[in-house]
């Protein structure tokens, strides 16, 4: 019984299970979702392969990886294409993945998604970072193929348009191998020629973009490097790639995207009549202006002549006022007018001194009379009047004090009151006077 | 004048223009932009009538330097 039992190396059951397993699950399409995604230093990726139930380990070898246009990350739903190995040191087995495409959506679209989100985060599509495109620029910079449609239609546009502008154009592949380093060398070597060339012989403009085609054809225009390019591009850009539907990456970093090329360049290159329009405009604008100078100087003219004839009476007054008043103080300084006025002074004056001096007349007047009468209540005839009489001593009218004086025979005068008498003296004593 | 370019010249009218606007100019400088004005509005009509296209390729020589060489329309 014992001898009947087949024992198993491990290397060979685990060759054998690598066996079956390598018949049965060859070139196998495979659907889950990305989990635990590791890229390892060496550009192989491992992850798992996952749905509700279960895990599958799967390897994308760096041969293959370069292939692949988008980012592998968690949560993405895949299909793979591949084979189911056996890993014989670890007893594992995992699916060797040739190729892997995004669920429901194409790898290239998914690609451009996920770069779109890459370049948003960055800032690449900010509007603030949009440069203004140039009106009415000199020299227009095109970056197309030399045989394409877009440079037919915008020679075209231009034919119908103004036509002063110099258009230099840098001719590249825009489909297939290289297109995307050549649009974006292009677009670098325009800015370089600008550093290079005379400032009056600088491009202003850009238009980078081709005619309408697959979303394939249009790839370039999805590229990264060409992304970067327009970014770092201090000329501003105008994308016009394909047909209005086609949004690409370049028309998001774009300065501006025109849907076409010839869009593009009736955006630069304006209508000869509406130039016309404007020349007209601005000529209109300016004789309207100077017409406006002109009238307002010929205002101001008539302003000053005014002002300068209402100052000119002004003075004039101010002259004839002042001289009026002059002519009037010398008029009032006429020694004619004076002369009766002086008179006038001193006749009042005259008149006062004389009433001053009645007055003063009248005065010493009255004190004398006062005098007077004082006098005359001193008269001694007043005392006469009293009965007293004085006698003089004739004819020397000497007044008699003492009888001794006079002599028998003396003649005398007595003066009394009323009258006087003549006597002589017929007896004289020296003594009291009652022997008389 | 005459080497001037369209654009430029519409750039200068257009500051004529303004200036005159504004109109804080003497009468003898208003009469002299006035003056160029007219004779770069003819000059921008002009340009606008025998405007001649110019179109080139650009390239690179052996020194890497750049040209630029007339483009044949031929070619597109």
């Amino acid at each position: 019984m014992i001898e009947d039992r087949h024992i198993f190396s491990v290397t060979e059951i685990t060759q054998g299970i690598r066996l079956l397993l390598s018949k049965q699950y060859s070139m196998v399409w495979v659907e889950g979702e990305i989990s635990n995604f590791r890229p390892s230093s060496s550009g192989h990726w491992y992850f798992s392969l996952k749905d509700e139930t279960s895990v599958l380990s799967g390897v994308i070898f760096s041969r293959s990886a370069r292939d692949v246009p988008f980012k592998l990350e968690d949560g993405l739903k895949v299909v793979c294409f591949g084979s189911i190995d056996v890993y014989p040191p670890r007893g594992s087995y995992q699916l060797i993945i040739e190729r892997i495409e995004p669920k429901g959506i194409g790898s290239l679209q998914l690609a451009l998604e996920q770069l779109k989100i890459k370049l948003e985060k960055e800032g690449l599509f900010a509007p603030e970072h949009k440069k203004e495109i140039p009106y009415l620029p000199a020299n227009i910079g095109v970056v197309t193929s030399a045989t394409g449609a877009a440079i037919k239609d915008i020679l075209k546009v231009l034919d119908r348009r103004f036509r002063d502008v110099h258009i230099i154009i840098a001719a590249v592949k825009v489909q297939g191998d290289g297109a995307k380093e050549e649009i974006a060398d292009a677009i670098r070597d325009f800015n370089e020629y600008n550093d290079t060339c005379d400032p009056g012989d600088r491009i202003e403009v850009l238009i980078v973009g081709r005619g309408g085609g697959s979303i394939e054809d249009l790839w370039a225009f999805n590229e990264e490097t060409v992304a970067r390019a327009i970014y770092a591009s201090k000329i501003p850009v105008i994308s016009a790639v394909g047909h209005e539907r086609d949004v690409t990456i370049s028309d998001l970093v774009a300065d501006r995207r025109a849907a076409t090329p010839s869009v593009a360049a009736e955006i630069v290159i304006p209508r000869k009549e509406d130039l016309g329009d404007q020349v007209q405009d601005l000529a209109l604008r300016m004789k309207n202006a100077f017409d406006g100078l002109l009238a307002d100087s010929v205002q101001r003219r008539e302003d000053a002549l005014g002002r300068l004839k209402l100052a000119m009476e002004h003075i004039w007054q101010l002259n004839r006022q002042s001289l009026e008043a002059t002519g009037q103080k010398l008029f009032r300084a006429n020694p004619a007018l004076v002369i009766p006025e002086h008179i006038d002074k001193i006749r009042e004056r005259a008149r006062q001194i004389a009433l001053r001096l009645q007055h003063f007349i009248a005065l010493k007047e009255s004190r004398f009379s006062g005098m007077v009468e004082k006098m005359a209540s001193l008269n001694p005839l007043n005392i006469l009047s009293r009965g007293y009489s004085v006698t003089f001593l004739m004819p020397e009218e000497k007044i008699l004090k003492n009888a001794a004086d006079a002599r028998t025979g003396s003649s005398i005068r007595t003066r009394l009151a009323d009258g006087q008498l003549i006597s002589t003296v017929t007896e004289v004593h020296s003594d009291g006077g009652d022997k008389v | 004048m005459a080497e001037i370019k369209f654009e430029e010249a519409l750039k200068r009218l257009e500051k004529i223009v303004e200036e005159l606007e504004q109109g804080d100019l003497s009468l003898d400088e208003a009469l002299k932009k006035y003056q160029d004005g007219i004779e770069l509005s003819r000059l921008c009509t002009a340009r606008l009538e025998n405007a001649k296209k110019k179109i080139d390729v650009l390239s690179k020589n052996k020194k890497g330097e750049f040209e630029l060489k007339p483009f044949s329309e031929d070619e597109a």
